[in-house]
């Protein structure tokens, strides 16, 4: 009886959507937050004091599927001291045309040195330029932190420097503690 | 220069470079290429909650002739490989190319004869988008940073001139990894 009414109906359908809740995310402007795990962009973790925790040790090359890091390890000396401990990563590439962010790395580094950032803007428009080295993965110097190379500073012995050194350093004035995202 | 000055409110004015980039990025239609798993988050970013035809991609086609934007999202095999290539031909200029995901950029971990190193070796890319698939926002990402590219693309004689700069810039470019003095630790850096 009302059959004449369908065509109008349709344009109900329309008018009940404008007051609809939008569920697009704006995204340049508004940003969704990941997952606090996600598997972004890698970071090269310090010690309380700044050193580098990255021993040079190559397992993350090794463990990666897609050879996408490249480490080449160097000697600590007295003079110049990059990590506690005897060696550290003189040369460390991440190619992140390769890196597949997986996070096998993460699992096989030994000292936590490794470790995913949430951030994932990283596209771009050259090659080379997704060659990350060593100072772009580094992580930022924060407050009571010294830019490497430097001596150990929490604790004489390298014994002292893995086992007290971050309760050493939280009580410093000063000090980051260890309990920051860089000590994880 | 003097003109802006002396003309009324209300006109603004620009260069034709730059009104050309602005219609070039706001309507930039892109041709899908889906490969692999790179495709389903490509689908996914065209869907209500990322809805990339905010960025005016409205018409996300598989039809070649009527695209400029061709989203290569997943490994290339060699098979595949002339098969890209035609449709690449087949689109009309001016035409850019994203290269969605690490398999696409380079390969990524299918490092064996069967795929191709990087979807470079056959068309010119524009953007590189690594991640194994990368999220919608990486894709955004990557298409905020090419209309960027296109807006600020220069025309006719200036862009043949930035062309040459270009490539002169990157024939004489300093390599991102330091080659270090050779030390008594060191036999050299790249593999």
């Amino acid at each position: 009886m009302l059959d004449w009414l369908n065509p109008v109906k349709g344009f109900g359908v329309t008018f009940h959507t404008m007051f609809k809740k939008v569920p697009t995310v704006n995204y340049p402007e508004e940003v969704r937050p990941t997952a606090p795990r996600f598997h972004g962009r890698h970071q090269l973790n310090r010690w309380p004091d700044g050193l580098e925790k990255c021993i040079g040790c190559e397992l993350c090359a090794w463990a990666c599927p897609a050879d996408a890091i490249y480490v080449e390890g160097g000697d600590n000396t007295e003079d110049s001291r990059f990590s506690p401990g005897e060696r550290y990563g003189r040369v460390y590439q991440i190619n992140y045309l390769r890196c597949i962010l997986c996070g096998l790395c993460v699992e096989a580094c030994p000292t936590r040195a490794l470790t995913m950032t949430n951030e994932y803007e990283i596209a771009d428009d050259e090659r080379e330029s997704l060659i990350w080295t060593k100072e772009q993965l580094l992580a930022p110097l924060l407050e009571g932190m010294e830019a490497p190379p430097h001596p150990m500073r929490l604790g004489e012995t390298e014994e002292d420097y893995y086992r007290q050194g971050p309760a050493f350093a939280r009580s410093a004035p000063g000090g980051t503690g260890a309990d920051g995202k860089a000590d994880r | 220069m003097g003109i802006e000055e002396k003309l009324p409110s209300g006109i603004l004015l620009t260069t034709v470079e730059q009104i050309a980039g602005l219609v070039r990025k706001s309507s930039m239609w892109p041709a899908t290429f889906g490969l692999a798993c790179c495709a389903i988050e490509m689908m996914s970013a065209g869907g209500p909650h990322y809805d990339i035809a905010r960025y005016g991609m409205e018409k996300f086609g598989a039809t070649p002739r009527q695209a400029d934007l061709m989203i290569v999202a997943g490994r290339v095999s060699q098979k595949m490989a002339p098969v890209l290539r035609q449709i690449y031909d087949q689109m009309p200029e001016p035409k850019w190319v994203i290269a969605m995901g690490v398999c696409a950029s380079s390969g990524g971990m299918f490092n064996n004869y069967a795929i191709v190193q990087g979807v470079d070796h056959i068309v010119p890319v524009d953007m590189y988008l690594p991640g194994c698939p990368p999220r919608p926002e990486m894709l955004f990402d990557a298409v905020l940073k090419l209309h960027d590219k296109v807006q600020n693309t220069k025309l006719g004689a200036h862009r043949r001139r930035e062309i040459e700069e270009e490539e002169e810039r990157k024939l004489r470019r300093q390599l991102p990894y330091p080659v270090y003095a050779a030390t008594e630790h060191s036999e050299g850096v790249g593999r």
